[in-house]
């Protein structure tokens, strides 16, 4: 069978359910306020703005106070290759709408895949249920609402396939083999994913996201006399095929075998409390996991954070700021409009060394008489939406990665993770070092790997006695996980001085 | 959907994957249906209610390989979808180890009962459901001063699947699932500790329904005052439930992925002894109401009761059929079952009093392991041990070892089987941890 590129295109995963056959009577909504951008989201999910009041209203009719419709169609696609051939291929494809009623805090949810009339409906009244006063709701109108564009692109992923991916991954693998004869396996892949949402809800606000999203990386394995180590490095951003270049793969082939030949000489650090230095990017983690969730408003209202008392408290040196922000053009946790139909802002969680803001979704602001900030998102259209961080960064500082080393006797110097964990209420966090250095009377001297740091997350803070003015943003492929859901996220960090944390290690 | 209507639309998107260019193909179609309710300050929270279908496809074309799922089932779209998949699959590169598995070695029909599903899942009253959740609420509700904030929540959900292949297997499989959970936080000083209890059951009328508010209170309570102790090298106890954590690594090390793919610790070590004479380890997939009980595999592969470990000498590895051809073995199976464990004499108290200095860990906070070398790292919480007794509760610290190491070092294997759970782990003591803390 001869595949005609643009055929191949239209469903490979991509259906574009509202193209291929599109019901007439849709063409006939009056609704002049409709612009022809939110008409083809209208159009792409077979709705029209009166079935998209209906729902509203019989999801209103038990005496909720707010609902929201959220719609989205998810297409996910990908290729690896093991064992020197791009040889697997994946793709899913996510369609649906849920149905979300408040009741002040108390929330009712259901979800429909299928987004005929009827179905909607019956969504509805179950998600109704939270609330237990029948009443009949006003109609209400369309506010049209365009979002921002922080990753507009040249080239959809729809448009593209797999045929013209397959080189990619190819080369990532013939470089990483390249570059060092003790490669033995590589693992390498491409991932792309676009989403299209369309947003209504009680209040007439009517909007709508495109989100590209794509992921490339490789697992390098290498091997040198009996001892096998490796090594993951990927990059993900919201943005269109364009951003696959050789330049791209060359950086990360090169940077898999440096952090591959690291472990070979690395081992462990003395076991205890000492000094830890996070080094410029990845280590942003520790802003993830010790400040970022217990700063999620949902655990602060609920008191359950160790931060839920420190609102406009000091909590880090004057010259600590710390950001969560959607905006950040083609990164992967920006968002044009967050989950609940929201403008997305550049949020400061700590200004000046103080608590200015909490991460917030509609309930939490609204408990707490703020504007939202942009951060209620969910995993699809099968959850509720929750406070999420985004991108979560610290400025810079007024230290120099220098002055930062000088001032440690013995310690270690860490910028290369794989995960971390935070318990909320105890503040307790940590995070797993892949790979860092002791330091020792202000030099790096020997390579450690494979240690898990624990701190607490008010401690920590407030111990951050140094920040330099290296920050840098990683664009690895973060996704946090929360009450069952993932989300995308990015993080970053100049190099700071922690004065102390617990480093696991030996005890020898 | 019903079985038949699921069994129809799989072989009919299975056979018009074969008549569109796959020479083989293997489609499975499962629904689920759940509904969960969340109780907070003695009102609902949340309430949610799903339904959800889904069809995924695996595709063999001249050689080549891929797999895709939607939850679009209408046929006409279904047809393009797959034809679509096809087309795309062609741009691969050829896999001479993809196939589908050999025809005897499928599941073929019969076997006991396994009683994965309660059959009166649909007839559980709503308003009983809700119930549940504000009465494990009001075991806790204004029960202590300290108390922060209680959620108390009952969920359930039945899942049903059906999968066919173009060689020859036909077979579906359902569960479902009850459960009944508590999460309280109280102040202690700065922190506010947290902690949580889940009840869960294959059958709503085995539930245990009461208690989970209780044990979630206690829990949290006994948390207060958490610190982290003087690093040093001591035994370690670590609780039932939270074995899995360290159990994952040493199991992940078994797959035939991991060993093909050189990321396992554990290459090239069947028939030799890998642990602690004390771990004897039985994959049984027949175990009546067990939560990882199957006939079939996800290839359809019939299961075998197998011994993995036996007194430390590891028996076998989970093999799929793509990575047995590319290993030359015979295919196992890719995933465990039920993992039973021969246990010791002592239940956790027991294990407890046999300790003159230790940590008893009951939860643990991040940390990873390293695939390829079994060197681990975990955050830790728990109490403190001494002459037998537990003195008081610590946190923010490590764990730091290896896999191969840690699992050689058994002390004792407890005989409190946690039940709620395919793997099911009793509590175990190690010798010769190394802490790190002040």
């Amino acid at each position: 069978m001869n595949v005609d590129r643009r055929s191949f295109i239209k469903t490979s995963g991509m259906f574009a359910a509202g193209s291929v056959m599109l019901p007439s009577f849709l063409q006939s909504c009056h609704n002049e306020q409709i612009s022809a951008n939110v008409k083809s989201y209208l159009d792409h999910f077979e709705v029209s703005a009166e079935m998209l009041q209906k729902v509203i209203a019989a999801a209103m009719s038990k005496g909720g106070n707010y609902a929201d419709l959220y719609f989205e169609h998810k297409i996910t696609n990908s290729i690896s290759l093991e064992d020197g051939k791009v040889n697997r291929a994946y793709s899913n494809v996510d369609f649906g709408v849920g149905i979300r009623v408040l009741k002040g805090d108390q929330t009712g949810f259901a979800y429909s895949e299928n987004i005929s009339l009827d179905d909607m409906l019956n969504a509805a009244k179950l998600a109704a249920n939270i609330a237990d006063q029948p009443n009949e709701f006003a109609p209400i109108g369309v506010n049209e609402k365009a979002p921002a564009n922080f990753y507009p692109i040249q080239q959809k992923w729809t448009d593209v396939t797999i045929g013209d991916k397959v080189p990619f991954v190819q080369k990532i693998n013939d470089k990483v083999f390249s570059l060092d004869e003790k490669v033995s396996k590589v693992n390498a892949f491409l991932g792309d994913e676009t989403s299209y949402v369309l947003f209504y809800n009680s209040e007439g606000r009517l909007t709508y996201d495109y989100r590209p999203m794509m992921r490339v990386g490789a697992v390098c394995v290498m091997e040198k006399d009996g001892q096998i180590e490796n090594s993951y490095v990927a990059r993900s951003f919201r943005s269109g095929f364009e951003v696959m270049t050789d330049e791209l793969l060359d950086e990360i082939a090169k940077e898999a075998i440096e952090k591959t030949n690291l472990l070979f000489e690395a081992g462990k650090p003395k076991a205890g409390e000492m000094p830890v230095v996070l080094g410029a990017g990845g280590s942003g983690i520790l802003l993830h996991e010790a400040i970022g969730h217990t700063f999620e408003a949902d655990f602060n209202r609920k008191g359950t954070s160790i931060f839920s008392d420190k609102f406009g408290k000091k909590v880090a040196e004057n010259f600590i700021n710390i950001i969560d922000d959607g905006t950040l053009p083609y990164d992967r946790g920006a968002i044009n409009i967050d989950d609940e139909g929201n403008d997305v802002q550049k949020t400061y969680l700590v200004k000046d060394g103080i608590l200015n803001s909490y991460i917030h979704d509609r309930i939490s602001a609204q408990y707490y008489g703020v504007e939202p900030t942009g951060n209620g998102r969910r995993e699809s259209f099968r959850n509720m939406p929750l406070p999420r961080m985004r991108s979560t960064y610290m400025e810079n500082g007024p230290h120099t990665v220098d002055d930062i080393l000088a001032q440690v006797d013995y310690g270690v110097y860490v910028d290369n993770f794989s995960n971390g964990e935070v318990k909320i209420g105890a503040g307790d966090f940590t995070f797993f070092v892949k790979s860092g250095y002791v330091i020792e009377k202000g030099k790096l001297t020997r390579p450690i790997k494979d240690i898990n740091i624990v701190g607490n997350g008010p401690q920590a803070l407030a111990d951050i006695t140094m920040t330099a003015n290296d920050y840098k943003n990683d664009s690895g492929t973060w996704t946090c996980g929360k009450d069952g859901q993932s989300v995308p996220v990015t993080l970053g960090l100049p190099t700071v001085l922690v004065k102390k944390m617990t480093v696991g290690g030996t005890n020898a | 959907m019903n079985k038949e209507e699921k069994y129809n639309l799989a072989k009919w998107a299975m056979n018009h994957a074969l008549e569109n260019g796959a020479q083989q193909a293997s489609v499975t179609i499962a629904n689920s249906v759940s509904s969960s309710v969340e109780v907070r300050e003695q009102k609902i929270d949340k309430l949610e209610q799903a339904i959800q279908s889904g069809l995924s496809i695996r595709l063999f074309v001249d050689g080549r390989y891929s797999a895709h799922s939607t939850s679009r089932l209408k046929k006409e779209e279904l047809a393009h979808f797959i034809e679509e998949a096809i087309a795309g699959t062609r741009f691969l590169s050829e896999d001479e180890f993809r196939t589908l598995p050999e025809p005897e070695l499928y599941y073929k029909g019969g076997g006991a009962n396994l009683e994965l599903l309660d059959k009166d899942f649909d007839k559980v009253d709503p308003q009983k459901k809700i119930k549940l959740a504000f009465d494990a609420e009001s075991e806790v509700f204004g029960k202590d001063d300290r108390l922060i904030s209680v959620s108390a929540g009952y969920y359930d959900n039945k899942n049903e699947r059906v999968m066919v292949t173009s060689n020859g297997f036909e077979g579906d499989s359902s569960n479902s699932v009850f459960g009944v959970y508590t999460s309280v936080s109280v102040k202690g000083g700065d922190a506010r500790p947290e902690a949580g209890w889940n009840e869960s059951a294959i059958q709503y009328a085995n539930l245990k329904k009461e208690g989970s508010g209780s044990i979630a209170l206690e829990k949290a309570l006994s948390k207060i005052g958490q610190q982290k102790i003087q690093s040093g090298t001591m035994p370690m106890i670590v609780e039932n439930r939270q074995v899995g954590r360290i159990f994952g690594p040493l199991i992940n090390a078994l797959s035939g992925s991991e060993i093909q793919q050189k990321n396992s610790f554990l290459i090239n070590k069947l028939g030799e002894k890998v642990a602690s004479e004390k771990l004897t380890l039985t994959d049984d997939p027949f175990i009546v109401g067990g939560r990882g009980s199957r006939l079939f595999d996800g290839e359809g592969l019939a299961t075998q009761k197998r011994t993995v470990f036996d007194k430390g000498v590891l028996k076998t590895y989970y093999i799929d059929t793509y990575y047995g051809k590319k290993l030359e073995m015979e295919p196992t199976s890719g995933s465990t079952t039920n993992l039973v464990f021969e246990t010791g004499d002592k239940d956790l108290q027991g294990l407890i009093a046999s300790v003159d200095k230790g940590i008893l860990v009951t939860g643990f906070n991040g940390g990873n392991s390293n695939g390829s070398s079994g060197d681990f790292s975990y955050g830790i919480e728990g109490f403190l041990i001494e002459d037998g007794k537990i003195t008081k509760p610590v946190a923010e610290m490590n764990i730091t070892g290896n896999m191969k190491q840690l699992w050689s070092s058994i002390g004792e294997v407890g005989n409190d089987v946690n039940q709620n759970s395919s793997w099911r782990t009793p509590s175990i003591l190690f010798e010769n941890i190394d802490f790190s803390g002040l």
